[in-house]
C-alpha cells in the first residue's frame, strides 16, 4: 500500500475495496469484545475456523472477529450477515450445527436466539432485539460491522469520509460547526467542545497538543474501552479533524494500562492510518500534517483528570494541579493543550459527515447528541447502550436494559462512576442529561449506570464507593486526602453497627469541605455517594445508627453491645 | 511563582479590593501575594514564595465575587475590580475542618519535637484555633513509620510530614537535583527517594534546602544545637561566594543557613556550605608557633608527626626566627632567592598585604599562588583578547541564557550553586544547554548535546565549531566588523579544521560538533562556563582563546545571558588576582613592567620594584630544585598535594634552605616546614572576599581563633615590622582603604558600603560607581576585542603500550582541594570517607578489577594505590581521581609540564597504568 495522497486516491481505494466486496456474501461476524472475550469467544473463533475449513467453506464465507457490540449480558454473540441473525451465548460447541444449518442451509438455529422477555417469541433480527431496537446507535452501530483491525473495514463502511470534508472546510468553520452541534466533553464535566477548541486554537503558544483521554477508570464504564476496542479510526479521525480545527500537529492518546486490546487496537490503528497517509506529513495532499503517539497510563483513577493526566503524560506524578491557567491555554509541557475524551472524539466525525443542524435536533436543549451508558449491576440486560440525551431512566433501565432480575424491586440507580450520586425509584422518569442528572445531586460522569435492587444496602454502597475514592485520591489536596480516610472510617463504623448519633451530621460537615475546598473535581464530586444517600436513604443510616439493624440485611453486625 | 505567571507580569497595574482595603498590584501578582504584600494574612501551609503555586494545603482559600466555590489565594491571579474576601463563616468553617483532618493525622508530640515553637503547622492551628478539642472527634492516625536516619547530615521523619509538597517541589525547582518526589497515591502518600529506600542511597546531595523549606518537624539537621546569635559572613569553600549566617554559641559554630536576599546564592547552599564549617573548631587546629627540631630532616612528608617534628614556641621566638632567616638569605644571594605563596582562600586584605611583603619588605616579584594551578591560563588568554581576565557576566545571568555551553567544568560538584543556576534555567525549557566533557557529568543528562571529547583537545573541537558555524555563515559580522581584530587570521586557521579532522582528533562526531556550532550560533544568547577541564593543559592559554574566539565570533559578550564564563575555584582566587598575588603584575592588574604603575607603588610603598616579572609557583618549585631559590615563606597552600608531581615537589621543597608556612591545619606542606606559623581561620577574622562574578563582599569574624592563631594579615604586619618595614594596619578597614587608594577597579570599594547590601562588583572605581555587572558593554577593557589564531597540539603525554589509560582529575562534590578542612567536619566525611579511582567497566574487565578492589595507579612518575569505582561516567581507555586524597594522592600521578605562555601545569592528562596485587 503507498500512501493516499489525495482525497481522490482515497475516494479511489474506497470503491476498489467495495467492489472487491460482496454484499451478498455470508459475513460471520464474531464480537471480538472484552465481555465476550471473557464469555469464550476465543474458543467460538477458533471453532469457526476449524469448521469453515472442513466443510471447504473458506473462500466463500467471511469470518470477521468484530468489535462489542454491546449486549454482553448475552455474550458471546455471533452475527450471521447479510441476514443479521443473532446467535447469543454461543459456545464453540454450537459452531458446527450454525455452520451446517444457518451458513449453508439457511436455516436457523433456534435454541441460540434471543427470547423476548415479554412475549416469549423466539426473535431472528438482530435489529429486531428490543435491546438494540430501542437504542439510536449513532457512534457504536459500527462496532458489530467491522474489524477493528482493519483499516479497510472502516473505509468501506464510510470511514475517512469526515477527514476530506473537513479539509474542505477552514479550522474557524469546523470550530463553528462543533460549537453550533452543541456537542458537550463526554468525559463527565460537559465542557462545550467547540469553545475547547476555540480557546486552544486562540491561545498563544507552540506547538499545541491534542490529546485523547481514554483513562477511562470508573468500576463499571466502559464505554470508551469498547470504542477504542472496537472502532479505533473513528476516534482517530476525530482527532485530525480535531487537530487541523486547533493547529496542532502532535497527538497523544493516553490508554489505561490495564487495557491491552484497546492498546493493541490502537496502535494497529495508528500504523495503517500512518501507512495509508492518514496521520503523519501532509495528509491527503492538505498540506496538513499530524502525528499521535499512544501512552499508557499506570492505572491511576485520578489520571483521568485533565491536569493530572498531562501531568502523568510528561512523567511526572500523576497529581491534578489548580487550573489558575487552563490546560487549553498551557497544558501539556505548558503548551496549550485540548484534552478530549474518546466519546467526544467519535461524535467528531458524525457531525462533520452529518452536519451540526442534524446533530443539533437530537437530544435535550442543553445536552445533544447520544450518549453511550455502562448498563451494570442488578440489571438483565447488562452492556452498553446509546441513547440520544434526554432518554427516561425508566426507558433505559426497564424497555432496553430489561430490568431488575430475580423478580426482585429497583431501589436506586448510580450514575456517573464512583463520585457521581444514587437515584431513587421516584426520579425514574427523569430524563437523562448533562443537567438534569446535576440536579438531583449525581451527575453524568462519563456514562456508568449503576442499577440496584431492594437488596442493596445503601449505606454500604457509600461506603465502597468512598473507599474506592479514598484508594484512588492522589492524596495532593488536604480535604480529599484526610477527609475521605476519615469518611471511610465512618462508614466503616456505622455499617459495623458502631455509628454513633453525631456521625451524620460530621459526614455532612466532611462532605461540605470536600465540595468547597479540594483541589480538583474527584475531590469536590467525591461525597456524591455520601450526600445523595443521606438525601434519598437517610433511614437506612438511622436505622444502622440507632436500631443497629441494616434494612437490607447486608451489613452484618457482630453483638453488639447493649450499655453504652 | 510559576515562570508563565513571572513573565506576564508587566508595568500593567491591578486595582482590587481584599476585605474592604483597596490595592494595586502588578499584573500577574497572585491573591496571596497581594494580601501578603498589604499585611494581609492568609493561612498557608504549602506556598512557598519560591516555589510555583501548589493549592494542597487548601487553607487559603478566599471568597471572590462572582467566582464560583472557594479558590485558593495561592493560585488565582488577581484581576481587575477583583473583590475579595478572606475572612467569612463559610472560610473559617472549611479552613478550620481541613486544619482538623491535618491534626487528626499528625503525631503530635510538639515538647520533644526539634521544630516546637518554629513550627509552622503550630502557628496556623494557633491562628485558626484549632487544638485537640476540636478534633477529637476525628479518629487519629495510629499509623508510625520508622524514622529515616540513613544520612549523616539529617533526618527524615515521616510522621511529622504534612504533604504540603515544599520538600520535593524545593528539590525539584530550586536544587534541580530531583531526589525526592510524592511515592503512592491517596492517604498512603509519601514523600520519598527513588523506590522509597533511605535517602542516603539516593541521589540527594544534601544540599538542605529541603529543611529549610519544610513548615514541620518532618525534616531536620542532626545536629540541632541552637545557636545563640548569628553573623553574616561568606562560604569559604568555592568561588561563588554564596552569602551564609553562621549560628554561633560560645565560641563555637552550630548552624548555617543561606542568605535569602543574597542575589549570589538566593539563600541555598550546597552539602558544603550547609554541614562543612565544624573544621573551624577542629582539635587539629594551630593553636601555637612550631619551630623544626634541630635534626629532623623533610624526608617524612605525608605521614608526619608533628609532635616529632616540632616543638611549639612563643610567637616572639617564631617570628623573630622568620624575620632573621629570611634577612639572611636575601642578604646572602639576593631577594630574589626568596619565594612568597600567597592564599586564594584569605581576604583581599590579606593577598594585598603578602603581595606587598614580597615586593616592598624583601623585594622580589617572586609572589603567586594557587591561581597558578587553576585559572592562569584565563588571565593570560582574556587579558589579551577582552583587556581582563574575569567573568563577564553575572551568575544569576545564566538564568537570561538562551543557552549555555559548559566545556571542562563539571559545575553541579565544583560550583554547586552556579550548577543550581543551570539546572534552574534548563528546567524553565527556555534555556537549552550543551556540554562538552570526557566524563558523563550529572549535567550532561540535562543537555541537548553531550560532546565527549578526548582529554586535551578542546582547540580542534572548538575550532571545528567555528569552522562549522562560518561555513554556515552564523557568524556576528556587525559585531566582528564593529568590535574586533584579529578575525580574518582565526577563520584562515579554522577553515583547516573541518568536522571530520575534529572527529579523528577529539573522537566527537562530526555530526555533533556540526550541530553543536549551529545550536550555538542560532540560540540568541549563549554563555561559555568552563573550568579547570579547559585550563588545566599545556594549551590552557590556546583553549581560552579558541573560548574567546568562538564568544566574539557570534557577539556573545558585553550583553545580558551570554557571555566569558571562567568559572574562579577558590572562594577569593579572584581576589587573590585582583590583589596582584601574582608575579607580573601590581593590585588591579597594573603591569611590574608598566614604569608608570611601578612609580604609582613605589611611592605609596616608599620602595622600589623591579620591572622584571617574578617566579610563578610552577617555576620556583623548578628554580628550588635548581638550587636558585632558598627560601619560600607559603601562606594558606598545600602545595605537596596541590601541585602536580609530588615527588618533584618534595624535591624541592626538601632542597630548600628554610620554608615558613602559615596555615590553619598541619598540612603535609606544614610538615616540612621550618617554621610553622598558626593562622585564623575564615570565621575569626574581618575583611572582604572577590568571587568569581568579580563580587567583592565582606566576610566577618564570627569567633575567636584558638589558642595563639593569629589572622594572617597580623602575622604578616609582624613580620613586616621586624624586618625593618613596618606594617601600622590597625585593622583589616586600613588595608582596604589603601587597595582602593592603589587600585582603580576597587577605587570605590569600602567597608562602609560593603556593610549593607550584597557586595559591588568591580570595576568600580569611585564612591558613586554602582559596580559593573556586565563589562565589556559597547566596548572592551582594552577598545577594540583581539582575535587569536590557535592551531591544535596534541596533550604532552600520550597513552602508550606501558602506560595505555588517560588519568584526568578534579573535584568532587563532598570535598574540596587537599581535604584539609572537609575532610575535618563530621558530616563530609562521614557522605564521603574516601575516594578511589574511576574506571569504566571495560578497562575494569579487561583489568580484572572489581569494584573495591585496591590497585596500583602508576605513571612515570608515581605510585599511587588506590580503591576503585567501576562507572561508565568516564569513557573507556580513561580514569579519574580526585586530589582530595593524601592517602591517594593523585598528584604523585599528574604530568607537570607547563603552559608556555601561563605556566599553568598540565593536570587534566596523565599517560598511566594500572596494577592487581594479590595480596
Amino acid at each position: 500500500m503507498t500512501k493516499l495522497k489525495s482525497v481522490k486516491e482515497l475516494e479511489a481505494l474506497r470503491q476498489s475495496i467495495i467492489s472487491r466486496r460482496d454484499a451478498a456474501q455470508t459475513v460471520i461476524s464474531v464480537c471480538g469484545g472484552t465481555g465476550c472475550h471473557s464469555h469464550g469467544c476465543q474458543r467460538v473463533v477458533a471453532a469457526f475456523r476449524e469448521e469453515l475449513e472442513k466443510q471447504n467453506l473458506g473462500d466463500k464465507v467471511s469470518l470477521k472477529i468484530s468489535g462489542c457490540h454491546g449486549f454482553c449480558e448475552r455474550g458471546p454473540l455471533v452475527v450471521i450477515r447479510p441476514h443479521d441473525i443473532l446467535y447469543q451465548r454461543v459456545r464453540d460447541k454450537d459452531v458446527p450445527e450454525i455452520v451446517t444449518q444457518t451458513v449453508v442451509k439457511g436455516n436457523r438455529v433456534d435454541r441460540l436466539l434471543y427470547t423476548d422477555r415479554v412475549t416469549g417469541q423466539k426473535i431472528a433480527n438482530e435489529t429486531e432485539v428490543p435491546f438494540y431496537k430501542l437504542q439510536s446507535r449513532l457512534i457504536f452501530g459500527s462496532n458489530g460491522f467491522i474489524d477493528p483491525t482493519s483499516i479497510e473495514d472502516y473505509i468501506a463502511i464510510g470511514g475517512y469520509t469526515a477527514l476530506p470534508r473537513a479539509f474542505k472546510m477552514k479550522p474557524e468553520e469546523i470550530i463553528a460547526e462543533i460549537k453550533k452541534s452543541g456537542l458537550r466533553g463526554r468525559g463527565g464535566a460537559g465542557f462545550p467542545t467547540g469553545l475547547k477548541w476555540e480557546s486552544t486554537r486562540n491561545a498563544p503558544g507552540k506547538p499545541k497538543y491534542v490529546i485523547c483521554n481514554a483513562d477511562e477508570g470508573d468500576p463499571g464504564a466502559f464505554m470508551d474501552r469498547s470504542l477504542v476496542e472496537g472502532n479505533p479510526h473513528s476516534v482517530l479521525e476525530g482527532m485530525i479533524i480535531g487537530a487541523y480545527a486547533i493547529g496542532s500537529h502532535e497527538g497523544f492518546i493516553y490508554i489505561r494500562n490495564e487495557y491491552p486490546l484497546a492498546v493493541k487496537h490502537m496502535r494497529i490503528a495508528i500504523e495503517q492510518a500512518e501507512k495509508y497517509g492518514l496521520l503523519g506529513e501532509n495528509i491527503l495532499g492538505s498540506g496538513f500534517s499530524f502525528s499521535v503517539k499512544i501512552k499508557r497510563g499506570g492505572g491511576a483513577f485520578v489520571c483521568g483528570e485533565s491536569t493530572a493526566l498531562m501531568a502523568s503524560l510528561e512523567g511526572k506524578v500523576g497529581e491534578p494541579r489548580a487550573k489558575y491557567i487552563h490546560t487549553s491555554e498551557q497544558g501539556l509541557w505548558g503548551k496549550p493543550s485540548n484534552l478530549n475524551n474518546v466519546e467526544t472524539w467519535a461524535n467528531v466525525p458524525l457531525i462533520i459527515n452529518k452536519g451540526a443542524d442534524w446533530y443539533a435536533k437530537i437530544g435535550t436543549e442543553g445536552s445533544k447528541g447520544t450518549k453511550i451508558f455502562a448498563l451494570v449491576g442488578n440489571i438483565t440486560n447488562t452492556g452498553l447502550v446509546e441513547v440520544p440525551m434526554g432518554t427516561t431512566l425508566r426507558k433505559i433501565i426497564f424497555e432496553i436494559g430489561g430490568g431488575i432480575p430475580k423478580g426482585r424491586k429497583f431501589k436506586a440507580v448510580q450514575t456517573g462512576g464512583p463520585s457521581g450520586g444514587v437515584i431513587p425509584e421516584g426520579l425514574l422518569d427523569l430524563p437523562v442529561d448533562f443537567d438534569e442528572l446535576t440536579k438531583v445531586g449525581s451527575m453524568m460522569g462519563s456514562g456508568g449506570m449503576i442499577v440496584m435492587d431492594e437488596k442493596t444496602c445503601m449505606v454500604d454502597i457509600a461506603r465502597y464507593y468512598i473507599g474506592f475514592l479514598e484508594e484512588e485520591s492522589c492524596g495532593k489536596c488536604v480535604p480529599c486526602r484526610e477527609g475521605l480516610r476519615q469518611m471511610k472510617y465512618i462508614l466503616d463504623r456505622i455499617v459495623a453497627g458502631q455509628g454513633r448519633e453525631e456521625d451524620i451530621t460530621l459526614l455532612e460537615e466532611l462532605s461540605a469541605t470536600l465540595v468547597d475546598a479540594s483541589l480538583c473535581q474527584l475531590g469536590a464530586t467525591a461525597p456524591n455517594p455520601v450526600m445523595s444517600t443521606l438525601k434519598y436513604f437517610r433511614d437506612e443510616y438511622l436505622a444502622h445508627i440507632t436500631e443497629k439493624r441494616c434494612p437490607a440485611g447486608v451489613c452484618k453486625f457482630a453483638a453488639v453491645e447493649t450499655k453504652s | 511563582m510559576n515562570t508563565a505567571m513571572k513573565t506576564q507580569r508587566n508595568a500593567v497595574s491591578v486595582n482590587l479590593t481584599i476585605d474592604g482595603v483597596k490595592i494595586t498590584v502588578p499584573a500577574g501578582t497572585t491573591v496571596l501575594e497581594a494580601a501578603r504584600a498589604n499585611g494581609i494574612y492568609i493561612p498557608t501551609l504549602c506556598y512557598d514564595p519560591d516555589l510555583e503555586p501548589y493549592g494542597a494545603c487548601r487553607l487559603c482559600i478566599v471568597e471572590i465575587e462572582g467566582m464560583r466555590g472557594l479558590p485558593t489565594a495561592c493560585t488565582t491571579e488577581v484581576g481587575e475590580g477583583m473583590v475579595v474576601r478572606t475572612e467569612t463563616p463559610a472560610l473559617a468553617g472549611a479552613r478550620r475542618t481541613t486544619m482538623e483532618l491535618i491534626m487528626a493525622n499528625h503525631h503530635g508530640d510538639c515538647l520533644t519535637c526539634g521544630k516546637n515553637q518554629n513550627c509552622e503547622l503550630q502557628k496556623v492551628a494557633r491562628y485558626l484555633g484549632v487544638d485537640e478539642s476540636h478534633y477529637g472527634r476525628l479518629r487519629r492516625s495510629t499509623r508510625t513509620v520508622p524514622r529515616d536516619e540513613s544520612h549523616p547530615a539529617y533526618t527524615r521523619d515521616m510522621n511529622k510530614c504534612i504533604l504540603c509538597g515544599r520538600c520535593w517541589r524545593a528539590c525539584h525547582e530550586i536544587a534541580g537535583v530531583e531526589a525526592i518526589d510524592v511515592a503512592f497515591r491517596g492517604d498512603a502518600s509519601t514523600v520519598a527517594p527513588f523506590g522509597n529506600k533511605p535517602v542516603f542511597e539516593s541521589n540527594c546531595e544534601a544540599c538542605g534546602e529541603c529543611l529549610d523549606r519544610c513548615p514541620t518537624g518532618a525534616l531536620y539537621p542532626k545536629n540541632t544545637t541552637m545557636p545563640t546569635r548569628e553573623v553574616k559572613t561568606i562560604c569559604p569553600y568555592c568561588g561563588v561566594g554564596c552569602s551564609i549566617y553562621l549560628g554561633v554559641r560560645g565560641n563555637e559554630i552550630v548552624s548555617v543557613r543561606g542568605d535569602r536576599e543574597s542575589p549570589v546564592n538566593r539563600g541555598g547552599l550546597c552539602i558544603k556550605g550547609r554541614w562543612g564549617f565544624d573544621f573551624v573548631n577542629h582539635p587539629d587546629r594551630l593553636t601555637r608557633p612550631l619551630i623544626r627540631r634541630e635534626g629532623i630532616g623533610r624526608d617524612i612528608a605525608l605521614n608526619g608527626n608533628f609532635r616529632e617534628i616540632f616543638r611549639e614556641a612563643s610567637w616572639d621566638e617564631a617570628l623573630d626566627l622568620v624575620a632573621r632567616r629570611l634577612a639572611k638569605i636575601r642578604e646572602e644571594t639576593g631577594p630574589d632567592s626568596i619565594g612568597v605563596v600567597s592564599s586564594a582562600k584569605f581576604t583581599n586584605e590579606e593577598n594585598y598585604l603578602v603581595q606587598k611583603f614580597a615586593r616592598a619588605v624583601i623585594g622580589t616579584n617572586n609572589i603567586d599562588h594557587c591561581a597558578r594551578l587553576c585559572h592562569a591560563s584565563t588571565v593570560a588568554a582574556a587579558s589579551a583578547c577582552f583587556g581582563d581576565g574575569a567573568m563577564s557576566n553575572s551568575i544569576a545571568d545564566f538564568l537570561k541564557a538562551d543557552l549555555l555551553f559548559i566545556i571542562g567544568s563539571n559545575t553541579t560538584e565544583c560550583h554547586p550553586i552556579i550548577g543550581r543556576y543551570v539546572r534552574q534555567a534548563v528546567r524553565s525549557g527556555r534555556t537549552k544547554l550543551i556540554v562538552a566533557d570526557p566524563r558523563s557529568i550529572v549535567l550532561a543528562r540535562k543537555a541537548v548535546l553531550h560532546l565527549r571529547q578526548r582529554p586535551g583537545t578542546d582547540v580542534a573541537l572548538l575550532n571545528a565549531m567555528m569552522h562549522g558555524l562560518l561555513k554556515e555563515g552564523l557568524e556576528k559580522q556587525d559585531f566582528i566588523r564593529e568590535r574586533t581584530v584579529g578575525f580574518e587570521e582565526v577563520a584562515r586557521t579554522v577553515a583547516k579544521y573541518t568536522p571530520e579532522l575534529a572527529e579523528e582528533i577529539t573522537g566527537v562526531p562530526k555530526d555533533d560538533i556540526v550541530r553543536a556550532a549551529r545550536l550555538f550560533a542560532t540560540a540568541g544568547r549563549a554563555a561559555i562556563l568552563y573550568g579547570m577541564g579547559i585550563t588545566q593543559h599545556i594549551t590552557g592559554t590556546d583553549n581560552v582563546r579558541c573560548i574567546a574566539n568562538l564568544l566574539m565570533m557570534t557577539g556573545n559578550i558585553g550583553c545580558e545571558g551570554a557571555g566569558f564564563s571562567p568559572l574562579r575555584g577558590q572562594n577569593n582566587v579572584q581576589g587573590a588576582c585582583d590583589m596582584g598575588a601574582l608575579p607580573n603584575v601590581l593590585p588591579g592588574y597594573q603591569p611590574v613592567a608598566d614604569a608608570k604603575a611601578r612609580e604609582k607603588f613605589e611611592k605609596a610603598w616608599n620602595c622600589r620594584i623591579k620591572d622584571k616579572p617574578g617566579l610563578q609557583v610552577t617555576e620556583m618549585i623548578n628554580a628550588a630544585v635548581r638550587g636558585e631559590l632558598r627560601a619560600m615563606y607559603i601562606v594558606g597552600e598545600n602545595l605537596i598535594l596541590s601541585e602536580p608531581h609530588l615527588l618533584h615537589t618534595h624535591e624541592a621543597l626538601k632542597k630548600l634552605d628554610f620554608i615558613v608556612v602559615q596555615d590553619i591545619f598541619p598540612t603535609e606542606t606544614a610538615a616540612l616546614a621550618d617554621v610553622v606559623l598558626p593562622a585564623a581561620a575564615f570565621a575569626e577574622k574581618d575583611g572582604t572576599y572577590t568571587n568569581t562574578e568579580r563580587r567583592v563582599q565582606r566576610c566577618r569574624r564570627a569567633v575567636e581563633p584558638p589558642g595563639e592563631a593569629r589572622p594572617d594579615w597580623q602575622i604578616v604586619s609582624e613580620l613586616a615590622t621586624r624586618m625593618g618595614y613596618p606594617f601600622p594596619y590597625r585593622s583589616t578597614r586600613d588595608i582596604n582603604a589603601e587597595v582602593a587608594s592603589l587600585t582603580p577597579i576597587y577605587g570605590g570599594i569600602t567597608f562602609d558600603r560593603l556593610e549593607h547590601g550584597y557586595g559591588l562588583q568591580w570595576p568600580c572605581r569611585d564612591a558613586s560607581d554602582p559596580g559593573t555587572p556586565i563589562p565589556h558593554v559597547g566596548r572592551f577593557t582594552c577598545g577594540l576585542g583581539r582575535f587569536q589564531a590557535v592551531e591544535y597540539r596534541p596533550p604532552a603525554e600520550s597513552p602508550s603500550a606501558e602506560y595505555p589509560l588517560t588519568l584526568t582529575t578534579g573535584r568532587i562534590l563532598e570535598h574540596y582541594h587537599t581535604g584539609s578542612m572537609s575532610r575535618r567536619t563530621k558530616v563530609l566525611r562521614e557522605v564521603k570517607p574516601t575516594g578511589g579511582i574511576d574506571i569504566h567497566p571495560e578497562d575494569a574487565a579487561r583489568l580484572g578489577v572489581k569494584e573495591g578492589d585496591i590497585i596500583t595507579v602508576g605513571s612515570v612518575r608515581g605510585e599511587i594505590r588506590a580503591p576503585v569505582h567501576i562507572t561508565d561516567r568516564v569513557a573507556p581507555g580513561l580514569a579519574f581521581m580526585a586530589f582530595h586524597w593524601k592517602e591517594a594522592p593523585a598528584n604523585m600521578l599528574t604530568n607537570s609540564a607547563l603552559d608556555p605562555t601561563a605556566k599553568i601545569p598540565e593536570l587534566k592528562v596523565a599517560a598511566i597504568r594500572v596494577r592487581t596485587e594479590k595480596a
